[in-house]
């Protein structure tokens, strides 16, 4: 088995990383390259691009800051946001995105999963979940669909998804931990990985989900800033999880 | 000028390659023309697609044969995730694929753990952490390195070919892209 995976979550806006409670509040925190680059040098496995803001016009930035994070980043990232269509996800990946996250669109035509999958590999794939009250909702969290998240999970997979990307809604922002029963019905019920996401508090929680599944997002906990990740890093193998070994560096 | 020709199979993420070589002052060209093939000093096979498609595309432009030509004549390849794969005989994706045929060995789906296998591995004996993402591993006579008992590399004559992604491992691999192409 791979190492449990740590995975920065970095939302952009009109080419900018930005912090916010509600879109009304955003606040600037950074370069996307820079700050992507500063979470690499930092340990993380991965790292995740969400447009969070999805027009015509941020989709474009989007392609240009993915570009440019290919350009300098040397580990793997996934960027989702207002994909809609084989093509939208061809230009992410074409522009240097390893894959590929969808929601809304996929609840709509769960084809553009098979789709995407079949030009990329399943692996190019992420299936992200906004899950309330068990339930699936789409549109950034704030519309019902009245699905059945652990049922909707397993039909993405059989879709051709990769992984999935679960976030309980109910535990986003509140630092009291990841929904850990819904990632484990999850867990049990796909056979790809799962990513949990939404209410880490501290390193405890962390570890906690990481118990239950193969990776975790983490945003606040690290306060948006690159250089508390080795310390969460440190904190988590401490509790002993056993994450990958970073390589010495060469001076 | 030293080159490195990456061998254009369609469409895929060809860019991060480019620019891992790019890191190392390394100048690339993204190419499916045959003479070019034979005759550059180092080529790339990466990993992008699946195998049917990127069987049919090498075939129709010729880059499969040019591929098979630069083999027998010891030039060097590098072949990265699909890459590696397509070097064998045959692979169980798609319903079944005859590859390129390099090297003795086949391409089966993976079956423990989740699947895709998506995260960082312990690469044995090498000792460093790449990045794998992928369904579906060689089984062939030429491995030379494994993780978590899944095929690592491959190595026979001048192909080399790793299931992992050193353009996506961070500075493990950007040092072992480095160690690769000054070997070559």
């Amino acid at each position: 088995m791979p190492f449990p995976r740590l995975i920065p979550c970095l939302d952009v806006t009109a080419g900018r990383v930005v912090k916010g409670i509600s879109f009304q509040q955003l606040r600037d925190v950074g370069d996307p390259v820079e700050l992507a680059a500063a979470y690499s040098e930092g340990g993380a496995d991965e790292l995740v691009f969400l447009d969070i803001t999805a027009t015509l016009e941020n989709a474009r930035t989007m392609v240009e800051v993915v570009a440019r994070v290919a350009d300098v980043v040397s580990i793997p990232f996934t960027v989702g946001g207002g994909i809609r269509s084989a093509d939208d996800a061809a230009r992410l990946i074409e522009a240097g995105a390893d894959r590929v996250s969808i929601n809304s669109a996929a609840i709509a035509r769960p084809s553009l999963i098979t789709e995407i999958a079949n030009l990329f590999g399943s692996q190019a794939v992420v299936v992200a979940i906004d899950a309330g009250g068990g339930r699936v909702h789409s549109h950034g969290g704030t519309t019902a669909v009245g699905r059945d998240v652990v049922e909707w999970a397993r039909e993405a997979a059989l879709c051709g998804a990769g992984e999935i990307l679960l976030t309980s809604i109910e535990q986003d922002g509140q630092r009291s931990g990841y929904d850990l029963a819904l990632t484990a019905a999850v867990r049990d019920a796909v056979p790809v990985p799962v990513i949990a996401s939404g209410g880490a508090g501290n390193a405890q929680h962390v570890v906690d989900a990481l118990r239950v599944t193969d990776a975790a997002l983490v945003a606040s906990i690290v306060h948006d800033d690159p250089s508390q990740l080795p310390a969460l890093r440190d904190a988590v193998q401490a509790a002993g999880i056993v994450l990958r070994p970073l390589p010495e560096v060469v001076t | 000028m030293s080159e490195t020709l990456i061998v254009d199979y369609g469409a895929g993420n060809t860019r991060s390659v480019r620019a891992a070589f790019a890191r190392l002052g390394e100048t690339t060209m993204l190419s499916a023309e045959p003479d070019a093939i034979t005759s550059a000093e180092f080529v790339v096979l990466p990993g992008v697609g699946s195998a049917r498609a990127a069987m049919e595309h090498l075939t129709e432009t010729g880059a499969a044969d040019a591929l098979r030509e630069r083999f027998r004549a010891g030039r060097p390849i590098l072949g990265i995730c699909l890459g590696l794969q397509l070097a064998l005989e045959h692979s169980e994706e798609d319903g079944g694929v005859a590859t390129l045929g390099l090297l003795e060995g086949s391409v089966h789906r993976l079956t423990e753990g989740r699947v895709p296998r998506l995260g960082w591995a312990l690469v044995s004996p090498w000792g460093d952490s790449f990045y794998f993402a992928h369904s579906y591993a060689a089984r062939s006579s030429a491995t030379v390195a494994t993780a978590d008992g899944v095929t690592a590399a491959i190595a026979a004559g001048s192909f080399l070919g790793v299931q992992f992604h050193p353009e996506k491992s961070g500075a493990a691999g950007e040092r072992w892209l480095a160690s690769c192409r000054s070997r070559a």
